[in-house]
């Protein structure tokens, strides 16, 4: 689905908005002209010996020795041997040696913020180490700042991509690993788990938000803050029915009773975009339904289908929907 | 035991006396108890094409489901279990076993002028030990508890934990017991290869078809226990509480993905050698003419197998190795490379120099090298490893693998089914709906496979039961479902004209493409004993040679056997008759299998004791010196 947002979303590696990117985009675009050319040797040379073809049939070419075993040698010890070594050696220096560098892992020295993401099943979970700011599946970062981003799991292996801005790094149990994001514009891009991990492994996307220095500094500011005492009557109440009922065993709203660390973190959840790890949009209707049917939604994730009243659920929603 | 000059006349009698020593029983007992290698061929054919049916209405449904975003053909439950048993059933119980066990068993002992393979019993004991362990696997998906965590398996998703139900033990299982089938059939093949081979032929001599084998079963044979040792730790880490892969108790999940890979690499050579094998034997019929850098395609066949070996971790760039491991692997991948350019310059050079007939096969081969060199590029595009690591687990990989596991694997799968089937039927086939299917599968394959190259870098993953729309993927996605079934349509082309062949078409005589290989000097379809005069072997192309004397072998059961490499002769072997323990065995390894599935560890160990009592017996029945 096109959530709200001004521009077309994009989850695509040859749309780079990095130098890491564009690095491995030009790469390709390099190592795509060569197979072209390749392939149109092979296709010319298969080509060519259709239009030598017999018509004569079996038997009457075989008598004599066939020219060309000369030839045929030459070619094969020249482009099967000699061509393909030169030209992979050639990608080999450039790209193993040279370009690897540019999206190795960030010394610690080199980045100005460290964000620490967990890959659970199915969403991810972001901290930012130094404040209190938890939130979910929407990263945010400094446009033009080298951001280190550390990498583990709760449960299964995942893999965190978000191929505009740079290569995928895998989430595996008991290690940590680490990928810099540098994000040159700002803008909202979208990343997903690669590494299979179950029956929700399609649902699990999240986006990067690059955005200037200062809006991101309110931005976590505020993330770091406790959630809000909710306003009108509506909304307390269904702050009550979330920490009296099972909402609580399983999410923490900072400032609250609610401690679970099974799903994420709501403190904040109405500055998010969407629910679900960019299942569906986050608005009060899409919601309502994600609550009462998230089975539906997202069939197997660790939520059940909650049964309420409609107008406790409405209460629920206020509350919920108050959490900016 | 004589020598017989050409034009190798023989006697009725002898002929006679041959055909009583060498039938098999009438009936579905002979078939049973069947130790012929042809008939055993022709028994994995018909499994394994029943296997790749069930695989490719995997596939198809699986691109029904992604035909359009957010669809609901199935759910993610039934996806997973699919995408999991498609990968399996290609792999395991479609192209090694068509390839190895059908191909590999009716033609070899042909191509090398043997009348079996070096053990008969152990070949049949294969083949049902392959037909239990499909029969096992399949199971659990009509059960609804198939393996769901891809062909990969990979922990902790496939631990108990976060797996609890029975698919992955179908998994663990599945594989150990198929494995056991596939070492079998490894051992026999470099046996019969080295020793059963006609007087002469040395190893200069032998055709690359039987390079290809050897190659790919010394791959199983090296790669297999890799993968037993990570599904025997796992099926213990499930269901007796060892901890090899639980990193709560000190064990490592990396290491299920390093044995899966030093097995799972090879095994993609093991995939496609012996289809090089099947190239390799069409090109020099239809070209009518020897292959050119013979000496170098012999060894850049073995040579790919071994270096296969090396490359593993380029599965695992984004486990976060370090970038010195990484450059290894990368420099091992770029190496890789060579033997299979030298192969593909060799065929292209063999069709050029050669006068190429376009036929049916042909066209296949020609496909293959399209296809092949199109997903060998994009394999070589791997070798750059941040370009690896961007589009890893991606569809760009499933683009790359399908052309090389479908295009240079199942395309001369397809192109020697039409090039044989005049040896294996006696029969022709009928030419335009032949090159009909070929234009079919070669448009429906490109169709369906091309565009994931472009989703992939546009950013799909693998493995995803369903996408959003909106991100440019929709189109393509439609094109490569309409491709899948364009290829569906090609495949049921190709299976009826040769099903329709069988009934309708012009008997084909011993030798309808004046091929090289000693297979078209029989009759078609070669007799049970396949050769009343053994040939004496001058040239690695003895039909295009004047035929030497040969050996008359009709006293007893028997066949030559020689020195591995020269060719000399060296003995004559009895060889064992047909048996009804390889089935019975067989079935006695699925129920020690059924027994571990549902935790009954007593009863399969009876179960085990019960098998050695089946092979005492069977070693009862060994011919008697007389």
């Amino acid at each position: 689905m096109v959530l709200a947002s001004g521009c077309r979303e994009q989850q695509d590696s040859l749309a780079p908005k990095s130098h890491q990117a564009r690095d491995i985009a030009s790469l390709f675009w390099w190592m795509m002209g060569g197979a072209w050319i390749g392939l149109a040797l092979v296709v010319a040379l298969l080509f060519w010996s259709w239009k030598r073809r017999s018509r004569r049939g079996f038997g009457a070419d075989t008598e004599g020795p066939k020219p060309g075993e000369k030839q045929g040698w030459y070619t094969v010890v020249g482009l099967g041997i000699a061509m393909p070594i030169v030209v992979i050696s050639t990608l080999f220096v450039i790209s193993d040696l040279f370009v690897i560098k540019t999206t190795q892992a960030p010394a610690g020295t080199t980045t100005k913020l460290t964000v620490q993401v967990t890959g659970h099943q199915w969403w991810w979970e972001i901290r930012y180490p130094g404040t209190s700011a938890v939130t979910a599946n929407e990263l945010h970062i400094p446009v033009r700042t080298p951001v280190r981003i550390e990498l583990t799991t709760a449960d299964v292996i995942h893999s965190f991509w978000v191929p505009q801005l740079n290569r995928k790094v895998d989430a595996i149990p008991d290690k940590t690993n680490v990928l810099e994001l540098d994000a040159d514009a700002v803008g909202r891009y979208r990343g997903q788990c690669a590494e299979f991990c179950g029956l929700e492994h399609a649902h699990m996307s999240m986006y990067v938000v690059a955005e200037p220095r200062a809006d991101f500094d309110r931005w976590l500011a505020a993330e770091s803050k406790p959630a809000h005492t909710p306003s009108g009557s509506h909304a307390l109440a269904g702050q009550r029915i979330f920490l009296d009922g099972a909402c609580s065993s399983c999410h923490t709203i900072r400032g609250t009773s609610a401690s679970g660390y099974v799903g994420p973190d709501l403190t904040h959840l109405a500055s998010r975009s969407t629910i679900g790890a960019l299942t569906i949009p986050n608005d009060p209707s899409d919601m309502m339904e994600w609550i009462r049917h998230s089975q539906y939604v997202k069939p197997g994730n660790k939520m059940p289908d909650i049964k309420l009243p409609g107008s406790q659920l409405r209460e629920v929603v206020a509350y919920l929907e108050g959490l900016k | 035991m004589a020598v017989v000059a050409p034009p190798r006349a023989v006697p009725e009698e002898t002929l006679d006396r041959l055909e009583r020593i060498w039938e098999s029983r009438p009936g579905l007992l002979g078939w049973l108890t069947t130790t012929d290698h042809k008939r055993i061929g022709l028994l994995y054919f018909w499994t394994t094409l029943v296997l790749f049916a069930a695989g490719g209405i995997e596939a198809l449904v699986m691109r029904t489901q992604l035909a359009e975003p957010n669809s609901h053909v199935v759910g993610p439950n039934t996806y997973d279990q699919l995408f999991s048993m498609h990968g399996i059933t290609m792999i395991f119980f479609f192209i090694i076993p068509m390839t190895t066990g059908a191909f590999g068993n009716y033609l070899i002992p042909l191509m090398i002028g043997a009348r079996d393979m070096a053990f008969p019993r152990m070949n049949a004991l294969s083949y049902w030990i392959f037909l239990a362990s499909a029969l096992f696997i399949y199971t659990s998906l009509f059960m609804g508890t198939a393996p769901n965590a891809g062909w990969f398996d990979y922990v902790p998703l496939a631990s108990k934990q976060f797996n609890p139900g029975r698919n992955i033990d179908f998994y663990c299982l599945g594989i150990i017991f198929n494995s056991i089938s596939s070492t079998l059939t490894a051992g026999q093949f470099i046996v019969t290869i080295f020793k059963s081979r006609a007087p002469g032929m040395s190893l200069n001599r032998m055709p690359l078809f039987c390079f290809a084998f050897l190659a790919a079963s010394f791959g199983l044979l090296f790669a297999l226990p890799a993968l037993s040792a990570d599904t025997i730790f796992l099926f213990l880490d499930r269901n007796v509480g060892t901890h090899f892969f639980d990193v709560t108790h000190g064990g490592s999940a990396l290491l299920w993905q390093h044995l899966f890979w030093i097995f799972g690499h090879p095994e993609v050579y093991i995939l496609i050698v012996p289809a090089f094998g099947i190239a390799t034997s069409i090109i020099p019929a239809f070209t009518q003419r020897k292959l050119v850098a013979f000496p170098l395609v012999a060894i850049a066949e073995l040579l790919v197998v071994f270096i296969g070996f090396g490359v593993w971790a380029h599965h695992m760039y984004a486990v976060g190795m370090q970038t010195i491991s990484l450059v290894f692997f990368a420099a091992a991948t770029a190496m890789v490379v060579i033997p299979s350019t030298i192969q593909v310059f060799a065929w292209c050079m063999s069709l050029v120099t050669g006068t190429a007939i376009y036929k049916t096969p042909l066209l296949f081969i020609g496909g293959f090298i399209f296809m092949f060199v199109t997903g060998g590029l994009t394999g070589i595009m791997f070798v750059a490893i941040p370009f690896d690591q961007q589009v890893t687990d991606t569809y760009f990989i499933i683009a790359h693998f399908h052309y090389i596991i479908f295009g240079a694997a199942v395309f001369p799968i397809f192109g020697g089914m039409y090039y044989w089937f005049p040896k294996v039927t006696g029969k022709l086939y009928f030419e335009l709906p032949g090159q009909i299917s070929f234009w079919l599968i070669f448009v429906g394959t490109n169709l369906l496979f091309f565009p994931m190259h472009i989703v992939g870098l546009l950013g799909m993953t693998r493995r995803v039961y369903t996408y959003p729309s909106g991100l440019g993927w929709d189109a393509y996605n439609m094109a490569e479902t309409i491709g899948g079934f364009v290829t569906l349509a090609g495949i049921l082309l190709l299976l009826g004209n040769l099903a329709w062949s069988y009934l309708r078409a012009p008997a084909a005589g011993p030798d309808p493409w004046h091929g090289p290989t000693l297979e078209w000097t029989t009759t078609s379809p070669p007799p049970d004993y396949d050769y009343a005069v053994i040939p004496t072997v001058t040239s690695a192309y003895p039909n295009w040679e004047p035929a030497a004397a040969g050996l008359m072998l009709e006293r007893d059961h028997e066949q030559v056997a020689v020195t591995p490499v020269d060719g000399r002769l060296s003995e004559i072997v009895r060889m064992p008759h047909e048996s009804p323990w390889p089935p019975v065995l067989a079935l006695g390894l699925a129920l020690v299998f059924i027994s571990l599935l549902i935790g009954r560890y007593g009863v399969a160990g009876i179960m085990g004791i019960a098998c050695l009592l089946v092979l005492a017996a069977w070693h009862s029945q060994e011919p008697q010196e007389q």
